[in-house]
């Protein structure tokens, strides 16, 4: 593999891994035709992060010797990080950037191109791997939302850095709220500030969920992804379904995409009764929960990491195939708006706990309910914030 | 009890957000007093606190442009809540760019002030952001703790150099010693002193000028260059002066010998003293 990255685009590059190492230790590096994709996942599989950079955002882009099979590799995130480590620096001084792969070689061989004549050269390790790879596609989500980068990186301000947890979802009046979401424990005396940002349907390019839907993810995780898309000046789109499955947050241009997928907590996370009754004001009145789990292809949209040494399935191919074993225990078509769909359990029984965490490993039997009580959504204990 | 009050000027809104900054910097936990006239920050002297005790005092006028206030009953027409100082700086940070700030007092499961600032926006529409601070609401028994301390009368009275460069004395002196003494005299002299088995650090500072005394036998009786001193705890003496981000307007600092020092500044329209015990 050999990458040439001139100009701006090696900043994009550094803000990218920037991003990306908010989430996860180790990156997976893999060429593929249709481009160069970083991507990373944390350590308790709660969340995701992709970018796909196209071969036109490339002066030079080959993903594979001729003849050769492209090579996949894993680097410490560190590693990586440390040679973009200072944007500012990057963005002064370094005029290209070659990123090369040799099979033979064990390293990966990352070379920069400096003014004055000096050129930087990061010789870093890495593992071969397997494809690090994820199956979700955001057409199926329910809900969509998509704003400037910039909307929401406002939308974020009034909340501290360390807050872990926010909810977002629609209120009265069509309006997007964001609130901070912290776990109460019975026995504490001091309760937390509660801070709620309301933005109007306006500042949304597209806002396709009705009053009520709310899920709640990890905004540190994604605070990779915001400044990444504020500073590249993408539009961001949210696509979210019911609590407890997974979001999907995206910017795209022509030269790049990302994808960055967050797990939600679940219904049967909110236990405290407390919050149960602080959750109403982002319902509207009367409306209850939409029920989606009546109609369940649960499969289609469980991100289910696969490990898979065939190189025909490794491709990251945003789509859903329902590959075998992984049969949808009722209805036989994927996703239908159609709501009466007979519903898998029975009427009366709490829905099934959705997977709070994206498990990697093999495919799970469909006709089981999923195993639980599943790892509580856990932040990467070890990144950087 | 009802308290909502709401701030449309910028001015006045960032003066706010300084002042509440300030306590933050002074006081993790502290009680504010909502009367009609007044709003009070206090932090009384108790051992939790390390004998430390604070009163700041603002005048609702020179900030709210609407207030309204009811307090516990018509003979007792205060409100007295204890919360989180920093939970109110930080709300009140967010409202950088605010078209109007309204605070209320709220029961949301759990008696909140509620901090709602409408911000300017671009687009057409508003964005609103809301923080709702959990408030313990202060029992009737409770209030005779909270009242203005008596100001004592003390030995020096002398007004205080630029508190900057106090600050960074002090806080070089932090590392060699614990315990600093303050000392003062009628003649415009004021010592900060360590003393150590190994040195001894003072730093003098002159011509400081003394605000005229309040009794006239006093001024008689004592001798100008006679130093009044008193042995502070070094920390409370910094967390004092690091919460004083601007000049003030007018400081002043009465000592009593061997007793308490008491630091009285006028930030503008807001007073603050502020009252350290020596320490024994």
């Amino acid at each position: 593999m050999k990458c040439l990255v001139t100009g701006g685009n090696v900043k994009v590059l550094g803000k990218a891994v920037h991003s990306l190492s908010r989430i996860g230790d180790e990156l997976y590096l893999e060429p593929l035709e249709d481009g160069l994709s970083l991507r990373t996942v944390n350590s308790s599989r709660s969340a995701y992060a992709c970018f796909l950079f196209a071969p036109l955002f490339f002066q030079q882009y080959q993903a594979a010797a001729s003849g050769q099979e492209a090579l996949r590799c894993k680097i410490l995130m560190k590693s990586f990080l440390a040679v973009f480590r200072s944007l500012a620096m990057v963005e002064k001084s370094v005029e290209r950037c070659c990123i090369s792969l040799n099979g033979r070689s064990s390293r990966l061989v990352v070379q920069l191109h400096c003014r004055y004549g000096v050129r930087k050269t990061h010789n870093l390790s890495f593992q071969d791997c397997e494809s690090l790879q994820a199956i979700f596609d955001p057409a199926l989500c329910s809900h969509v939302l998509r704003a400037p980068a910039r909307v929401l990186g406002e939308a974020v301000l009034p909340f501290p850095p360390a807050l872990a947890e926010v909810t977002l979802g629609i209120g009265c009046g069509r309006r997007v709220i964001l609130r901070s979401y912290q776990e109460e424990e019975a026995d504490s005396t001091v309760k937390a500030m509660v801070t709620e940002m309301s933005i109007g349907e306006e500042d949304f390019q597209q806002l396709q969920a009705q009053e009520g839907v709310a899920i709640t993810f990890c905004l540190k995780e994604l605070r990779g992804l915001l400044s990444f898309a504020e500073s590249a000046n993408l539009a961001l789109s949210v696509h979210f379904d019911a609590p407890g499955r997974p979001a999907i947050f995206a910017v795209k241009d022509s030269l790049l995409d990302g994808h960055f997928v967050l797990a939600t907590l679940s219904e049967s996370d909110l236990h405290s009764p407390e919050l149960r009754r602080l959750a109403p004001p982002l319902q509207a009145h009367g409306t209850p929960p939409p029920d989606d789990f009546a109609n369940d292809d649960i499969d289609s949209y469980m991100i289910a990491m696969e490990t898979t040494a065939d190189s025909e399935a490794s491709r990251a191919v945003p789509s859903i195939p329902l590959s075998p074993g992984l049969r949808p225990p009722c209805s036989p078509d994927p996703y239908s708006e159609d709501n009466e769909a007979e519903p898998c359990t029975e009427p009366g029984t709490p829905p099934p706990k959705k997977f709070r965490s994206l498990f990697f490993g093999s495919i799970l039997a469909p006709a089981h309910s999923p195993p639980g009580p599943s790892p509580v959504l856990a932040e990467d204990s070890e990144g950087e914030g | 009890m009802k308290f909502r009050a709401k701030i449309v000027d910028a001015a006045c809104l960032n003066h706010f957000t300084r002042v509440s900054a300030m306590i933050a910097k002074l006081a993790k936990t502290c009680t504010l007093r909502i009367s009609p006239q007044k709003l009070n920050f206090i932090l009384s002297d108790k051992v939790a606190n390390g004998g430390v005790s604070m009163w700041c005092e603002l005048e609702q006028e020179n900030f709210f442009s609407e207030f309204q206030m009811e307090g516990v009953s018509a003979e007792n027409n205060a409100i007295y809540l204890e919360l989180t100082s920093e939970n109110l700086s930080r709300a009140l940070k967010t409202a950088q760019n605010a078209r109007a700030l309204k605070i209320k007092l709220t029961n949301k499961h759990f008696p909140c002030l509620t901090v709602s600032i409408e911000l300017l926006s671009v687009s057409s529409s508003s964005r609103i952001v809301t923080h709702d601070i959990p408030v313990k609401v202060i029992p009737r028994r409770l209030w005779k703790d909270l009242q203005e301390p008596t100001v004592p009368d003390s030995d020096v009275s002398i007004y205080l150099p630029v508190l900057k460069t106090m600050k960074s004395i002090v806080e070089k002196m932090k590392n060699i010693s614990n315990y600093l003494i303050i000392e003062a005299n009628l003649n415009g002299e004021l010592n900060l002193k360590i003393e150590t088995e190994l040195v001894c650090v003072t730093t003098h500072f002159k011509d400081l000028g003394n605000p005229p005394l309040a009794s006239e036998d006093a001024s008689q009786d004592r001798d100008p260059e006679q130093m009044a001193e008193v042995h502070i705890d070094i920390r409370k003496l910094l967390q004092f002066l690091a919460g004083q981000q601007v000049n003030p307007t007018k400081a002043v600092c009465n000592i009593v010998t061997n007793k308490i020092v008491h630091f009285d500044l006028l930030h503008e329209d807001v007073s603050l003293q502020y009252f350290i015990p020596a320490f024994s």
